[in-house]
């Protein structure tokens, strides 16, 4: 070959390079598409916009939980110099062994992406941080949204946010991730996708070490963030709050009902607790004081714990026996003093003398209800004790007791009603009677309700045979912009006229019978008292009611634990919470006084020791007399379990 | 001869210039400017030239470069062919002083501090081997296919890639074998490039493939070729039974090499390479990040500035070595196609010039310059395209930094000064 010749080698030899690289290029740059796939992915960043959460309202548009602006100290490690940490702790008034160590945390974190080392400062702190925030390089302070509470109260209402566990991570499909905040309790927890809004996206162009370098294509594939719904709740905040107060101190609950609507005005359940204890910095170290808190002020009373209804089944009771025509208004019993189920058991009653309907619901006549319980059981129609009793739980059941009424918060707790099942396992098919479970019929033994169910009776005696499922949201807002949730209507198959006949016979429970304490001026009150029998201890007392008699516009229901016969200090209470409610006001200071300030406890250990005071005695009955045999009680006394 | 030429040419000197080569060379270095901005450029950064950044630095080499490519043109060309010998001993010189007394960057020990400025030793060396070796193949009565001939002239190119292997920078080194080129155009016989590429492309197969299948394959290969080669002489057959034991050694010893020869680093490349080993962090990280970059680009690219795998770091080195795939990024496949259409343009116009010279020096010179050109361009874009390992290796010309700006600058004004002295 001529050296001439290999110009021409050399050439060829670069051609076939280049022809080569074009080649690749074509392959990588036209028909490759993984890497323009790759590409997304390793520049842009898709940060998410947290829209404000929605807020809380109650019923005359007062804000219940609202949102407040707070301010975590930040600080992006690789740009630190200098830093003067003496200065910045005396500064921010933490410890510097605290800071360093959220420091180091910080570091490790990322060095490059901003973290907080102190979160929610004060504002007046925030202040004086941003004057001086020159001499702190790579710290900067982040506003964020966090809940506030304008007055204390409603916390097992509210409940609180938390950060979302694994669990609940797999179950959003994608929306949420770790260290973002999701309802845990309350209403918090069931209008969570309401509350929160949709987050939005934020595409960021960023470089390797994902510092931010502007925004992907000016924006135009962003997702702005949609702000969460604004709960408009039936809640009474004055009602609520004043509830609380009465309760203060004392174990029990209340709760009040809008009867045409279902509306839940108050619900206190006590011990509580500050809902403000469980925002920001010391939330987790106060969830586990509360958890070991021996008053268990996390567990809602209203919804979770359950007492037997004692006398305030009575009205019910007299409901069922009209309705099943085992008794008229006029059917009268002769009380000398109790039931006398054998020679030797009586079920004792306070009450002496002869009454009809009106009467034995006025005064409470336990003979009377032991003698319509049997006829419900007994009823020929039936056939058998275990019929008679599938008939009389039908009707519990349509009163929405044994089950859960469907209440927007969670944890609620299903009531109680005796079963034919649990008596064939406890004394053999067959071999038990009306006799046998007479307890019931007053109210006591193999059934117990929650508070809210017991106030939801007291809704349904108001609405003369129907009730709304008791509910504290009523509709959302967002921006102007309402919907209102319809709640169902259940309608319980009794005559009204029957209802009226109770209703009278209630008034009179107030006007001249067992809770005249609870008497308002002004307002015709109607109301039966109840005492549930505590094995554990002094009996509860209980009051339901409402109010006005004509024109309801609260039902109500008080159990004050501990505190003996439901005339001295649930029925007051109750006055004056519907008082509260219906007036705003509050005539009888004195009943106030005594409620807010007598020491029930010591009052009422000193009636037990006057053994034979009426009071104590009233109804605490049966239990060393009727020498029945207990069958296992599947539940008894409240089962207190934190509402987490 | 050319005194007078030059006298009555300084008027003249621009039309004698080659325009074509220097077209290219202006294109080329508007076209790795405007990259280099676009590499760094960011919101926060919009300044046209700033002297902190590498755009505004690679402005001022540029300055520098053109300064120093007038004065090349304006001294006269009996300057390069005489101070031949001499510019390589002080550049053999200056890098062995470099070896001891240079700065490393990136592992590589081929900075001198020379008042403000960093020089990377090996770039004028590269000149400097050029002008040497064609020197010395324009000796009268040098014969390549003499054996003396021939060690004088391995020996020109073996000097500095010793010493520049003793920096400890391979990509550098890599270049001064890319002068064979040049002894190939001067007679060398031709398998002094064909035997070390089969090497290359035995030990490649082996690594990708194990050394079973490629003994299989090349026993196969082997005797079709004897099957045909069988009614030829018997020298022939001699020269295929020799190619063939010379193939299994090569295959047996590669395994060895690969395992006891190469340094870490350089075998975990090769592995990436070659599809063996994954290692996104590590040494596959450069190569797929430079292909996600130019292949994001598609056939018109994001365009200029609006690139986002070169601006923001992902791709390392993205203003020097990887500065291809900005151009891939930006400016897609039809960008990328106008770059190589450039350096092919450039090579062969530098081939023309070289086969038109009537001095062999001149001729020697320019096939110096071609082969030190294609190396670069070679090594460079396969890298990037990921079809070689990762050598730190400059584009000539587009690639941000000093020494090589300068050092390309000198390599193409003194082919273009020799060439238009010689019209």
């Amino acid at each position: 070959m001529l050296n001439e010749q290999r110009s021409k080698v050399i050439r060829l030899v670069v051609f076939a390079i280049g022809f080569l690289f074009i080649l690749r290029l074509f392959w990588v740059q036209i028909i490759d598409k993984n890497y323009k796939q790759f590409a997304e992915q390793n520049a842009l960043r898709k940060e998410t916009i947290i829209p404000a959460r929605g807020l809380i309202y109650d019923r005359k548009g007062k804000l219940v939980v609202n949102n407040q602006t707070f301010y975590d100290v930040m600080v992006t490690p690789a740009k630190v110099k200098d830093l003067d940490t003496n200065a910045i702790c005396q500064l921010l008034d933490v410890d510097k062994k605290d800071f360093m160590e959220s420091y180091a945390n910080a570091e490790s974190y990322s060095r490059y992406r901003p973290s907080a080392v102190i979160r929610q400062i004060s504002y007046e702190q925030y202040g004086s941080l941003q004057e001086r925030l020159f001499e702190f390089k790579g710290f900067f302070v982040q506003a964020r949204e966090a809940r506030t509470y304008p007055k204390a109260i409603a916390a097992h209402v509210l409940g609180y946010l938390g950060e979302v566990s694994d669990n609940e991570i797999e179950k959003s499909e994608g929306y949420f991730k770790s260290g973002d905040y999701i309802g845990k309790s309350g209403l918090e927890h069931s209008y969570e996708k309401e509350l929160r809004g949709t987050k939005g996206i934020k595409n960021v162009l960023v470089d390797v070490l994902n510092r931010e370098q502007g925004r992907y294509m000016n924006g135009i594939y962003d997702i702005p963030a949609v702000a969460g719904k604004d709960l408009l709740t039936g809640l009474d905040l004055s009602l609520q709050e004043y509830g609380e107060k009465l309760l203060k101190g004392r174990k029990g609950s209340i709760v009040a009902i809008e009867p045409n609507t279902g509306e839940i005005l108050a619900m206190v359940s006590m011990p509580s607790y500050d809902p403000g204890m469980l925002l920001g910095r010391k939330r987790s170290s106060n969830i586990g004081k509360l958890m070991i808190d021996p008053d268990k002020p996390m567990f809602n009373r209203a919804i979770q714990a359950r007492y037997p209804p004692g006398s305030t089944l009575k009205p019910l009771m007299a409901l069922f026996a009209l309705k099943e025509h085992v008794i008229i208004p006029s059917t009268t019993y002769v009380c000398n003093g109790g039931y006398h189920l054998t020679a030797t058991q009586t079920i004792r009653c306070h009450a002496s003398g002869t009454f009809d309907l009106h009467g034995s619901i006025q005064m409470s006549c336990n003979t009377y209800y032991c003698n319509v319980f049997r006829l419900l059981i007994d009823n020929p129609r039936y056939r058998s004790a275990a019929n008679g009793l599938d008939n009389f739980t039908a009707h519990l059941r349509e009163f929405g007791l044994g089950g859960k009424l469907g209440i927007d918060i969670p944890n609620e707790n299903h009531g109680i009603i005796p079963t034919v099942k649990l008596y064939n396992k406890s004394y053999g098919a067959g071999a038990w009677h009306s006799s046998t479970i007479i307890s019931l019929g007053i109210g006591q033994a193999e059934m117990s309700f929650t508070p809210l169910q017991i106030a939801n009776n007291a809704a349904i005696l108001a609405n003369k045979g129907f009730y709304i499922i008791p509910h504290f949201v009523r509709g959302f807002d967002r921006n102007g912009r309402r919907e209102m949730l319809q709640w169902e209507r259940h309608q319980v198959n009794i005559d009204s006229s029957a209802f009226r006949l109770v209703a009278d016979a209630m008034e009179d429970v107030i006007e001249h019978g067992t809770a005249t304490m609870a008497k308002v001026k002004g307002i015709q009150i109607c109301g039966k008292t109840g005492t549930a029998q505590n094995p554990h201890g002094r009996d509860h007392s209980i009051f339901m009611a409402f109010a006005p008699k004509n024109a309801p516009k609260i039902a109500i229901c008080v159990i004050l634990e501990n505190s003996g016969f439901g005339g001295t200090w649930a029925a007051p209470m109750g006055g004056l919470m519907i008082e509260k409610y219906l007036h705003d006001s509050i005539t009888d200071k004195w009943q106030e006084k005594r409620i807010l300030e007598s020491d029930i406890d010591a009052i009422e250990s000193i009636m037990d020791k006057s053994k034979g005071a009426e009071h104590s005695t009233h109804e605490k009955s049966k239990k060393q007399e009727v020498k029945v045999k207990e069958p296992a009680k599947e539940e008894e006394t409240p089962d207190e379990r934190p509402a987490d | 001869m050319s005194a007078q030429r030059i006298n009555d040419s300084s008027r003249s000197l621009l039309s004698r210039l080659d325009w074509p080569l220097l077209s290219i060379f202006f294109t080329l270095l508007f076209i790795g400017w405007f990259n280099i901005y676009s590499s760094e450029y960011n919101e926060n950064q919009k300044a046209i030239v700033d002297f902190g950044m590498s755009h505004g630095k690679q402005l001022m080499w540029i300055g520098i470069s053109l300064s120093v490519g007038f004065v090349i043109l304006m001294l006269d060309e009996r300057l390069y062919h005489t101070l031949g010998y001499v510019f390589y001993v002080i550049m053999l010189l200056l890098v062995f002083v470099t070896i001891f007394a240079g700065k490393v960057v990136n592992g590589a020990q081929g900075w001198l501090q020379i008042g403000g400025f960093q020089l990377q030793s090996s770039e004028p060396m590269k000149v400097a081997a050029a002008l040497a070796l064609a020197k010395y193949l324009s000796n009268y009565g040098v014969d390549l296919s003499n054996r003396k001939d021939k060690f004088y002239a391995f020996g020109i190119i073996a000097l500095p890639v010793i010493l520049v292997l003793a920096q400890n920078d391979t990509g550098s080194a890599l270049v001064f074998l890319a002068l064979f080129m040049m002894l190939f155009r001067e007679g060398l016989e031709p398998y002094f490039i064909v035997i070390p590429v089969w090497i290359g492309v035995l030990s490649i197969m082996v690594l990708v493939f194990d050394k079973i299948p490629v003994l299989i394959v090349l026993t196969g290969l082997g005797l079709i070729a004897y099957w045909l080669f069988r009614k030829l002489s018997y020298r022939a057959l001699f020269l295929l039974i020799g190619l063939y034991l010379f193939s299994l050694t090569v295959i047996m010893l590669v395994d060895f090499g690969f395992n006891k020869i190469l340094k870490d680093y350089q075998r975990d490349r090769i592995e990436v390479l070659i599809g063996k080993k994954v290692d996104m962090k590590g040494a596959g990280y450069n190569v797929h990040q430079s292909l996600i970059a130019i292949g994001s680009g598609g056939v018109l690219g994001k365009g200029f500035l609006k690139g986002t795998q070169t601006k923001f770091n992902f791709v390392p080195e993205q203003t020097t070595d990887f500065i291809f795939c900005t151009i891939g990024e930006e400016w897609g496949f039809v960008g990328s196609l106008i770059v190589i259409l450039l350096y092919i343009g450039l090579m062969y116009r530098i081939s023309i010039i070289a086969e038109r010279q009537k001095f062999s020096f001149t001729r020697c010179y320019a096939y110096g310059v071609l082969s030190i050109i294609f190396i670069h361009f070679l090594i460079n874009i396969s890298m990037t395209l990921g079809l070689f390992p990762v050598i730190g290796i400059p584009l000539p010309y587009i690639s941000y930094g000093g020494s090589a700006m300068l050092g390309f600058t000198i390599l193409l004004f003194i082919l273009l000064k020799l060439d238009a002295a010689n019209q």
